[in-house]
């Protein structure tokens, strides 16, 4: 193995040849349909793979390209970024977290704002720095804020070994895990989703490997392609996925053979299941769905920041008119959300289709007002 | 949730660690969810941890299929 | 606006600006304070006078190929060049932190003295200030720069017309991302290093040569390539094209950029300029600038075409993508 090897999958010329592949494969398809397919792809990386690479605009016209609820960081619910907020208020809390969650909104002010007005909030890059934090201050208790799908429990769930096997007293996890099956399993239940096809999330499938969405093979008839994330991964991928429609495929197909195991990650897999178990979540813009939060066990209540601090949260700040719910799901477009471009804005997001700064009404921020070339 | 990149690995450090390279740039990763992790395997990096060795095979499999499928389009 | 002062408000995109507008031209607006350029110039019966001033609060105060006192002066000379002032004068304050060792002040004044004599500046008034520890992160610095802009030289917005091309000199993303790699916790070992380095020999050697050829420059600081251009893109009312094949970027900075989930194009650069030129002469001009000391890497990154303000980038891959004003402060990201 080489960088050679891998940096193929960013090369400018087989992406140009796979281009004309994929737009052979795409006229077979819509002359199938009768009309351009409709594809969604579920993960915030893969929206902001999409949009960076440009890939996004060479299939503007050719394919519907959606992005689904698969941003973890947008679709915590306002009522959790509250209690984070009243945890980061509470004396000598130092509360660390991902950079992604700085300015998602509350019902009332985000963890950016809050810094400003004097909480100590962290940045991190690993769940390890927090405990790195934790044993430096140790009169002060360190929160880590948990968000992400399979990708990064796994890794929280090491963290947590490390806490146990270093008997810290101070650390614990607010954790707003979510598992990525649960979310799908609702789309494909929605008998008005207008989805030909899925592209699934390629890190969480390294963990949960491709038996982890063989449930879609039972639930639906809509085919979905496992992908990674540089740009012949994207290619591949729509070209598989469209190979799939064409050829009335159901099931999983795997674009990420390089990372992505049938059985995944099983230490992975182990480590999630030793710490964490299933509760029901709420998912801003959709509501509850249920099995789809992980939380730490029992045995660990020490280590969860829910059990350890008693804070409430305010009264959630109901925002109207915000339609990311339908905007998720493919139902509608930004320009039909009252708020769009108003009250909502990449400066001033409401819902998770605006904080994700590749969702798809940043996108539509950023590409369909008045921008021609 | 899924920025990652591929690193290979310089060094193991013990049983728990090991340091990887990245275009130039060097890290300590945690290598507790790839036990089976080599000096000079290429892995995927997420958040300070290794989560997954890359298949070489693989690798090399799906840059063929592209010329593959290049192939069978000029032929039609 | 917000209701406090948020550590985006410094980091020169949206925030900046709302601040700006919404507070300091509201009471101070003037015709030159409101043009937002990197330095005023005033007229008078004795030529013309370029002024600029800027703090320097960066933290880590030393980093891999710098420290804020070298920043303080490239900084500030930087400013004065690229609106085609030769730099004479440097005002310097300082606000010291409660503790600081005074070998590490005297370091950092000992830098800051060979920038100045490398850039030709003298420092000719000055302030000190000593506030209690927890206050000043070691050190800030604020210089103001005076320079004097020669007779028929004028790079102005209104000089930029369609057709016209935008030439860097240099790789970008590496002042912002070697910061970056310092802040606590992100522990990298790497060899990146800032670019800060004074540019007006080179700037004065190219106005020279290329006098009216030359439309326009900025120095690309917070925000990055990306923000600058937005502004004159805004400020101009022309659409820039830049192209992202041709823009240098070096490996160890893509790398740092990719771990952390950031962009080149919004990270900060203390030692280069972007310039708006005439097309004929912009083969030229990057050749010139590639054959001075430690230049290799200057490129024509994009044209300027008529529009409404709007910046694209054609990605490495033929698509096309919107840039914007940076919102937010860049933050190393998992998603």
């Amino acid at each position: 193995m080489n960088w050679q090897l891998l940096k193929s999958f960013r090369n400018p010329q087989i992406v140009k040849e796979l281009s004309v592949i994929l737009d052979n494969r795409i006229a077979l398809v819509t002359g199938k349909l009768g009309r351009p397919p409709v594809l969604m792809e579920v993960c915030g990386t893969h929206t902001m793979a999409f949009s960076k690479t440009g890939i996004r605009s060479i299939v503007r016209d050719k394919i519907v390209l959606k992005s689904g609820p698969g941003c973890p960081v947008c679709v915590t619910a306002q009522t959790d970024i509250d209690m984070m907020i009243e945890l980061a208020k509470c004396p000598g809390v130092i509360l660390t977290t991902f950079g992604d969650m700085m300015r998602v909104p509350g019902s009332y002010s985000n963890l950016l704002e809050e810094r400003a007005k004097g909480a100590d909030v962290r940045v991190v890059y690993s769940p390890l720095d927090a405990l790195k934090i934790a044993r430096e201050f140790p009169n002060h208790e360190v929160v880590f804020l948990g968000i992400g799908f399979e990708t990064t429990v796994p890794i929280i769930a090491m963290s947590i070994k490390e806490a146990v096997k270093q008997s810290l007293k101070n650390f614990s996890l607010f954790s707003v895990h979510k598992a990525a099956a649960p979310v799908i399993s609702v789309l494909i239940k929605d008998q008005t989703l207008n989805i030909d096809g899925f592209i699934l999330p390629g890190h969480v499938s390294v963990v949960i490997g491709e038996s982890g969405f063989s449930f879609m093979a039972e639930e639906t008839d809509i085919p979905a392609v496992i992908a990674g994330f540089d740009p012949v991964d994207l290619l591949q991928g729509l070209i598989m996925i469209i190979e799939m429609i064409v050829e009335e495929k159901k099931g999983v197909g795997n674009q990420y053979t390089r990372l992505v195991k049938p059985e995944g990650n099983q230490v992975a897999q182990q480590a999630i299941r030793n710490y964490f178990t299933e509760v029901t979540a709420e998912w801003r813009g959709i509501g509850s769905i249920p099995g789809s939060g992980l939380v730490l066990k029992e045995e660990y209540a020490g280590l969860d920041a829910c059990r350890k601090f008693s804070v409430q949260a305010p009264p959630a700040r109901k925002v109207k008119g915000c339609l990311c719910g339908e905007i998720i799901k493919g139902k509608a477009t930004p320009f039909q959300c009252s708020l769009f471009d108003k009250a909502c804005s990449p400066v001033t997001p409401v819902g998770p289709c605006m904080v994700s700064v590749e969702g798809t009404c940043s996108a539509y921020y950023n590409y369909d007002r008045g921008g021609n070339w | 949730m899924c920025l990652a990149v591929p690193s290979k690995v310089i060094e193991l450090k013990g049983e728990y660690a090991a340091e990887i390279e990245y275009l130039g740039n060097r890290r300590d990763v945690s290598i507790t969810l790839v036990p089976d992790v080599k000096q000079g395997d290429w892995v995927l990096v997420h958040a300070g941890f290794a989560l997954e060795i890359i298949d070489e095979q693989y690798a090399a499999e799906s840059l063929k299929l592209w010329r593959e499928m290049n192939d069978e389009l000029a032929i039609t | 606006m917000t209701e406090r002062i948020l550590l985006a408000h410094g980091d020169g995109g949206v925030l900046s600006h709302q601040l700006i507008t919404g507070v300091f031209h509201k009471y101070l607006g003037n015709n030159q304070l409101n043009q937002l350029n990197d330095a005023a110039i005033v007229k008078s019966e004795h030529g013309s006078l370029a002024i600029t001033t800027d703090s320097f609060v960066v933290k880590p105060v030393f980093f891999p190929g710098g420290n804020i006192g070298k920043l303080a002066v490239v900084g500030t000379v930087n400013d004065l060049a690229v609106v085609g002032a030769v730099p004479k004068y440097l005002t310097a304050g300082f606000i010291i932190e409660e503790g600081m060792l005074i070998s590490q002040l005297e370091e950092i004044v000992k830098t800051m003295a060979a920038t100045a004599h490398e850039a030709g500046v003298q420092v000719i008034a000055g302030d000190t200030k000593v506030v209690e520890r927890g206050s000043a992160d070691l050190v800030y610095i604020n210089t103001t720069g005076i320079g004097f802009v020669p007779e028929g030289r004028n790079l102005a917005y209104s000089r930029i017309e369609a057709g016209n091309v935008i030439i860097i000199n240099g790789s970008i993303g590496d002042h912002g991302l070697t910061i970056m790699s310092q802040r606590a916790g992100l522990e990298f070992i790497t060899s990146l290093k800032s670019d800060c380095a004074p540019l007006n020999m080179q700037i004065e050697v190219l106005l020279q040569e290329f006098g009216d050829d030359i439309k326009f420059m900025r120095d690309p600081t917070r925000g990055g390539v990306a923000t600058t251009i937005k502004e004159i893109a805004t400020a101009s009312g022309y659409d820039m094209l830049l192209a992202e094949d041709n823009l240098p970027i070096n490996e160890v900075v893509a790398g740092m950029a990719d771990m952390l989930g950031l962009d080149p194009l919004y990270l900060a650069n203390e030692g280069k300029f972007l310039m708006i030129a005439n097309k004929i002469a912009a083969k030229k001009i990057v050749e010139k600038i590639n054959k001075f000391p430690g230049c290799s890497k200057a490129a024509i990154i994009g044209d300027v075409k008529t529009g409404k303000g709007n910046v694209f980038l054609k990605t490495a891959f033929g698509g096309t993508k919107i840039l914007d004003l940076l919102v937010g402060e860049p933050l190393p990201r998992i998603c």
